[in-house]
């Protein structure tokens, strides 16, 4: 399944998909494996897969944790790109966005990083850190590989900007519900136009995230958005409790967002 | 001639990058903010009343110009004729204001009523938090809860200042870690905030305005060694953490091809201890709190824990410009250990009776090296970059530990 085939599969449905973050890594490598899994077959859409950094600074302190508890169990880019390719052997076929922030991709190289990423299966990359002024030198060794970019428009970005993201030819585009860091403030209502004006501009649909923690927080974004991001809560359900029962405390929240889903 | 003609011969970044290293590489949401910011500098730097804001303010809150003083016991003890210059007698005892004043100034031109910061030795966040009063505006300080340990004198100064001072415990607990949640701060608040960036480092425009604005050491101190020697000196030394002070000191000299710019990072325990932050000897480029330049990085792109016995030079990354000039060979750079800076420090103190900060003392520690190459007949410039009253108690520590 592609990307673009996940929203047209859940336009279809008369419903938003539901893209679910998790941190690689998070409580360990093998363990977070076994949860995205777990989240995939409870029926989210899409994955993002979180590539742990030392320095998230776009980051609530929820995701800051994580990533801290899967550095020091050992995670790494090179870790996650693995841990893609062992999902597609497991038969995963749900579409995979690695999300992270530049540097490890950037010492990794963009062109070694994108030709791993492909071999992988991802199918597409979010880079916190590079706006659209500097999203092409990372894009455009992932386009030669066939993976694609993920854009971020903020509350903040200018009609200007927004007018900039038809080259990337995204599959999506992630709508930032608010100015802050993941997983700290309730999400703000977003008005239905702009999200149009958006999904014009990328000829993409258009996801809504950050501050979108139950289900009841989901339904009006998913009557209004082509995709609902839930990222925080997921990663709280991961360290709410035991390794062993991580996959499925976070299978029970995805079946219940999944359900908020329909438009 | 006016400071914005002269401010004009400096370098002016192209697209954001000097050479291969600057760029934007934040967050989308601070995109729109950085770029407003952007327009207001180019603004303000081409206008004489913006200047004369700030030079008034320079010459009658900071006590500027700073003198350049012939150390000549110095001198001797080093064979080559060493000046310094004096930033640590400047109001708040460090180089940091003049850049806080500017960016204050700008701040209040731009209508921002809350200004952040992130601090390190707490020297940038107490001139921060200096113009902050002096303006009337509100102000947060992030400071790793490391560094509030290691420099609670100037933690309580900056609450004395009205700040409000957050110990930030993430990752390493240092600098770096106060400027990813300086950073979140101002994702967050986006709309009202001013965030005042302390170094030649983050996103463009900060390495740009942020020179600009230490240019003033070195548009001084290249008046006054041609008045007080006679010539252009043989080299300019300073030390190197973010940049601020050696970018301030060596930008009006850049185009004197005889001038050579010496940058001193620290070594820390030595760097094949792996205890440093020798970033531009020491690292490879990366990408870090909003711009490409040199950084110490692990093997898998992490950015690796600095180490220095000076807070205000514990830092793994490095402003853009000076990669550019360590890159074309315009600046050279070395690196002093903690050992060396104290015994540097120690140096200073009993030759010319002046306690300079740890930070500072990393660039005396280079001098005997500097002056073989500029002979006995050489003049050279050191930037004295503070005074060391916020480091008594590191000092008295180490000191007390020598068998």
């Amino acid at each position: 399944m592609s990307l673009r085939g996940a929203f047209d599969t859940a336009a279809a449905e008369r419903r938003a998909a539901l893209v679910a973050y998790l941190t690689f890594g998070d409580p360990d490598p093998a363990t977070s494996i076994d949860i995205v899994e777990a989240a995939a077959r409870a029926g989210a859409d899409v994955i993002e897969l979180g590539v742990p950094f030392s320095d998230p600074s776009a980051d609530g302190p929820s995701i800051q944790r994580a990533m801290e508890r899967a550095l020091v169990a050992g995670a790494t880019l090179a870790g996650a790109l693995e841990a893609v390719a062992e999902l597609r052997r497991r038969g995963i076929a749900t579409p995979i966005v690695l999300f992270g922030y530049y540097n490890p991709m950037f010492v990794m190289g963009p062109d070694a990083f994108a030709a791993r990423a492909a071999a992988a299966g991802v199918d597409a990359v979010l880079t916190v850190d590079l706006p659209i002024d500097e999203l092409a030198e990372l894009a455009t060794p992932l386009a030669a590989h066939g993976v694609g970019v993920i854009p971020l428009v903020a509350p903040t970005s200018t009609p200007e900007r927004i007018a900039r993201l038809a080259p990337f030819r995204a599959p999506f585009v992630y709508y930032i519900s608010l100015t802050g860091v993941t997983g700290v403030r309730a999400a703000a209502p977003v008005d239905p136009a702009r999200l149009e004006i958006i999904r014009q501009a990328a000829s993409a649909p258009v996801a809504v995230g950050f501050g979108i923690r139950t289900p009841q927080d989901a339904a009006p974004f998913a009557r209004i958005a082509d995709g609902v991001v839930v990222g925080t809560a997921l990663v709280d359900r991961v360290a709410a409790g035991s390794p062993a029962g991580a996959a499925e405390r976070v299978a029970s929240l995805i079946r219940e967002l999944a359900a908020a889903m329909k438009r | 001639m006016s400071t914005r003609a002269e401010i004009a011969r400096l370098s002016v970044p192209d697209r954001g990058r000097f050479g291969a290293f600057g760029g934007q590489y934040v967050a989308e949401t601070l995109m729109p903010a950085i770029t407003e910011l952007e327009a207001a500098w180019r603004a303000a730097r081409d206008d004489d009343g913006f200047w004369a804001e700030v030079d008034a303010l320079l010459a009658e809150y900071v006590g500027r110009p700073s003198l350049l003083y012939h150390a000549r016991r110095l001198s001797e003890d080093v064979g080559a004729a060493v000046y310094l210059k004096r930033e640590d007698l400047n109001h708040t005892g460090a180089h940091k204001i003049n850049n806080c004043i500017g960016q204050a100034v700008l701040a209040r031109r731009m209508g921002k009523r809350r200004l952040i910061a992130e601090t390190g030795a707490g020297q940038h966040g107490v001139a921060t938090a200096t113009v902050a009063a002096l303006f009337g505006l509100p102000c947060e300080i992030y400071m790793g809860a490391e560094d509030v340990v290691r420099q609670a004198l100037n933690v309580e100064r900056m609450r004395l200042l009205g700040a409000k001072v957050h110990p930030v415990e993430s990752g390493t607990r240092t600098l770096k870690d106060a400027m990813n949640e300086a950073l979140r701060d101002w994702v967050t608040n986006v709309g009202d905030t001013f965030y005042l960036i302390g170094s030649v480092a983050g996103p463009h425009p900060y390495p740009w305005m942020v020179r600009d604005l230490q240019s003033v050491i070195g548009r001084e101190a290249r008046a006054q060694i041609l008045a007080a020697a006679g010539r252009l000196p043989g080299a300019c030394v300073a030390c190197v953490g973010g940049g601020s002070n050696a970018g301030g000191l060596f930008a009006p000299f850049v185009d004197d091809a005889s001038v050579r710019l010496v940058g001193v990072e620290a070594a820390g325990e030595g760097v094949a201890s792996g205890r440093h932050a020798a970033t531009l000897g020491e690292g490879r480029v990366g990408v870090l709190h909003g711009s490409k330049s040199y950084v110490l990085v692990a093997p898998d792109g992490q950015i690796a824990h600095a180490h220095s016995i000076s807070a205000g030079l514990d830092y793994p990354g490095v402003g853009p410009e000076h990669a550019a000039w360590k890159d074309s060979g315009r600046a050279t750079y070395v690196a002093r250990t903690d050992a060396e800076a104290l015994e540097a420090l120690e140096r200073l103190a009993r030759t010319e009776g002046i306690l300079c900060a740890l930070e500072t003392a990393h660039a005396i520690a280079a001098l005997d090296e500097v002056a073989a190459t500029v002979g006995r007949d050489g003049v050279i410039v050191v930037g004295l970059s503070g005074r060391g009253d916020k480091d008594m108690v590191t000092v008295a520590e180490r000191r007390a530990e020598r068998p």
